[in-house]
C-alpha cells in the first residue's frame, strides 16, 4: 500500500481536445465570430446603425469614456456599494441560515416566509429606499443590493446545514465533540460549499442591483453613467457602458469560482478522488 | 456434535467492564412500530475481545449504538464501568463501517485524528505524541498530511481506527468495520485488531456478519437471532490466543467451530425471539461461511 503522488486538481486535468484545438481556443474563436458579426449587422445596414452601432464603435466609445475621472468614479461607487452589501447579505445569510438549518422547528417556523418574501423583486422596494433612505445616500442602493443577494445566501446556508451526514455526526457525538466544535469542524466545512453557491449566485444579482440603483436614479454608479449617456443621445456610449458590466460580471464569476475551488480543494466537485 | 463440545461461559468471577441488561430498542414512526431488539442481555469483562454475529437485519447495528450511547433502548440499562451509559461515554470509540463518511474529507489524517484530542483538552504535544503512536500503530507513520480521500479504502479505515485507539477509550465498540473492504485487506484488518488488542490491553466489541471473522478474532461469539432479536448463544473460543490467517482457519477447531456458529444462523434465521432455543441441529448443512 502507497499512497499515490499529489493530487491532481481538477484545474490541471488535461483539457479535453475537440479537432485538434484546446477548449479555451473555441472560446475565444466564439467570442471574436460573435464581435464579427455585432461589427458586420450595422455595416451591411441589416440593421440601423442608430441605434445598434458597429462593435468597434461600441468599444471606441468605451474607451474615450475609460479616459475620464467620472467613468472610474462611477465604477469605484458600483464596486463599493456591491461589495458592501454582498458583504452584509453574506454574514447575514450566513448566520441566519446556520441558526435556522440547526434548529428544526425554527426552520418550519420560517420556512412559509422565507418562501413569500424570496420572490419579491428587489426592485420593488425602490421606492420604499427612497422614502426611508433618500436618493443620493448609498444606503438606498444598499438596502437592494442586500435584499436581493441575502437569500441566495440564506436559502444555500440552510440546505447546507441539513446535509450534514448522519455518519459523520454520530462519529462527532460518539467523540463528545460539543456543540461549538460541532459547528466548527462538521456543521460549518459540510455547509461551505453550498455558501460557496451562494456567493456566486449572490455577487451576480448583487452586480446587477448596484447597476439598476444607478439607473433609476439612486446613486451615481454605472447605472447613471449610462442613463446620461441615453440623454445625449450617445448610443454607442451606452453599449460601451454595458459591455463593461458585462465584463465586471466575467470577473465577479471568476473571482468567485476561484474562491470556491481554494476554499473546497477537499470536496468531491474539485478533488481528483483516489481513494477506493 | 454433542452439546457438551461447546461450554458455556463462566461469568461469575470475571471482572465485568460492560453490562448489557433486558436492553429492548423499539422504533416508532410513521404509523408503525418495528421492534428491533427485544430482549439482550449479555456483560463483557475487562479486556476482552467479544463478536457479535447475527443474521442480517438482527438489529446489530442498533444494538451498538445504544451500547454507545448513541441510542436510547426502550427498555433496559447499558452499565459501563459501573455507570450507566445515557450518552456517549468518553472511555469509549466507536470504529463505524462507513470510513468515508465516518472521517472528515476537509481534514487530513492527522487533523482527523487529533480532533477528538482537542476535545479531551490535551495538550499539543501530548496530542501530537499520542497521534504519531496510533498511525504508527496501524501502520500508517507516512500519511500525516494526506487527505483520507487520497487512502485506499483499507486505509481509511485504518486512519479510523488509528483515530480511535489514540482517544485512549476502555472500550472500543466496532460496527461490520472490514464489511466494505476486499478479502486480502481484511486479512490484515482482522490481524491489526488482534495485535493492538494485544498491544494496548483495551476491551473489544466486535459486529460482524461473517462467521468466519467472529471466530477468527474473538474470545467469545454472542449469536444473536433474527428480529426482534434476543442473544442464542454465548460461545467461547477456545482457539490458541496466538492466530494466523492460515494455521488458524484451516485447523479441525475452527473448522467446528464456524460449522457450530453457522448452524445457529441458520436456526436463527428462521427463529424469533419469542421461541425457546433448541440445540443446534445436525442436519442443517453448511454452504457458506458470510449469512
Amino acid at each position: 500500500m502507497s499512497i499515490d503522488a499529489p493530487t491532481r486538481r481538477a484545474g490541471t486535468m488535461p483539457a479535453r481536445r475537440q479537432s485538434g484545438l484546446p477548449d479555451w481556443s473555441l472560446g475565444l474563436f466564439g467570442l471574436v465570430a460573435f464581435a464579427g458579426v455585432l461589427e458586420l449587422l450595422p455595416r451591411t445596414g441589416v440593421i440601423s446603425e442608430r441605434y445598434f452601432p458597429p462593435f468597434s464603435a461600441m468599444v471606441g466609445a468605451l474607451v474615450e469614456a475609460m479616459g475620464t475621472d467620472t467613468f472610474w468614479s462611477a465604477t469605484g461607487e458600483t464596486l463599493q456599494a456591491w461589495g458592501i452589501g454582498l458583504a452584509i447579505a453574506l454574514v447575514a445569510g450566513v448566520g441566519l441560515g446556520l441558526l435556522i438549518g440547526s434548529v428544526p422547528i425554527l426552520q418550519r417556523l420560517t420556512a412559509s416566509t422565507v418562501e413569500f418574501l424570496r420572490p419579491v423583486p428587489s426592485v420593488a422596494l425602490i421606492p420604499l429606499a427612497v422614502l426611508v433612505f433618500g436618493i443620493t445616500n448609498i444606503r438606498s442602493t444598499l438596502l437592494l443590493i442586500v435584499y436581493a443577494a441575502f437569500w441566495q445566501v440564506l436559502i444555500q446556508a440552510i440546505y447546507g446545514v441539513q446535509d450534514v451526514d448522519p455518519v459523520a455526526r454520530e462519529t462527532a457525538r460518539s467523540y463528545q465533540l460539543g456543540r461549538w466544535a460541532r459547528l466548527r469542524h462538521l456543521v460549518w466545512p459540510t455547509a461551505l460549499p453550498y455558501v460557496m453557491t451562494g456567493v456566486r449566485l449572490g455577487a451576480a444579482v448583487a452586480l446587477i442591483l448596484a447597476v439598476t440603483a444607478g439607473i433609476v436614479g439612486i446613486g451615481q454608479g454605472l447605472g447613471w453613467l449610462i442613463v446620461r449617456a441615453q440623454s445625449g443621445n450617445d448610443v454607442p456610449t451606452i453599449y460601451g457602458i454595458v459591455l463593461f458590466t458585462g465584463l465586471l460580471g466575467v470577473v465577479v464569476n471568476l473571482l468567485a469560482r476561484a474562491l470556491e475551488r481554494r476554499a473546497l480543494a477537499w470536496h468531491s466537485s474539485v478533488r481528483a478522488d483516489l481513494g477506493g | 456434535m454433542s452439546g457438551d463440545t461447546f461450554a458455556t461461559p463462566q461469568t461469575q468471577d470475571r471482572d465485568v467492564l460492560l453490562d448489557v441488561r433486558g436492553v429492548q430498542k423499539i422504533y416508532t414512526g410513521h404509523g408503525r412500530t418495528v421492534e428491533a431488539i427485544r430482549d439482550l442481555t449479555f456483560s463483557v469483562g475487562r479486556g476482552e475481545l467479544v463478536c457479535i454475529v447475527g443474521p442480517s437485519g438482527a438489529g446489530k447495528t442498533t444494538l451498538l449504538k445504544c451500547i454507545a450511547g448513541l441510542l436510547e433502548p426502550t427498555a433496559g440499562t447499558v452499565t459501563l464501568d459501573g455507570q450507566r451509559v445515557t450518552r456517549p461515554p468518553q472511555s469509549m470509540a466507536v470504529v463505524f463501517q462507513e470510513y468515508g463518511r465516518s472521517l472528515y474529507p476537509w481534514k487530513t489524517v492527522q487533523q482527523n485524528v487529533e480532533l477528538p484530542l482537542k476535545q479531551k483538552k490535551l495538550p499539543k504535544a501530548r496530542r501530537q505524541e499520542l497521534v504519531n503512536e496510533a498511525l504508527a500503530a496501524v501502520g500508517l507513520g507516512e500519511v500525516h498530511d494526506a487527505y483520507p480521500w487520497q487512502l485506499s479504502g483499507g486505509m481509511q479505515q485504518r486512519v479510523a481506527i488509528a483515530r480511535a485507539v489514540a482517544y485512549q477509550p476502555q472500550v472500543l465498540l466496532m460496527d461490520e468495520p472490514f464489511a466494505a473492504v476486499d478479502a486480502q485487506t481484511r486479512a490484515d484488518l482482522e490481524d491489526l485488531i488482534r495485535s493492538l488488542w494485544h498491544k494496548l490491553g483495551v476491551t473489544i466489541l466486535f459486529v460482524t456478519h461473517d462467521i468466519e471473522e467472529s471466530v477468527y478474532l474473538g474470545q467469545r461469539v454472542l449469536v444473536l437471532s433474527s428480529s426482534p432479536t434476543v442473544v442464542m448463544e454465548d460461545l467461547p473460543i477456545d482457539l490458541p490466543d496466538e492466530r494466523s490467517q492460515l494455521e488458524t482457519r484451516s485447523g479441525r477447531r475452527f473448522a467446528e467451530l464456524r460449522h457450530h456458529v453457522y448452524e445457529q444462523i441458520q436456526l436463527a434465521k428462521h427463529r424469533k425471539g419469542s421461541e425457546p432455543g433448541p440445540d443446534a441441529t445436525p442436519d442443517v448443512v453448511a454452504h457458506g461461511n458470510a449469512v
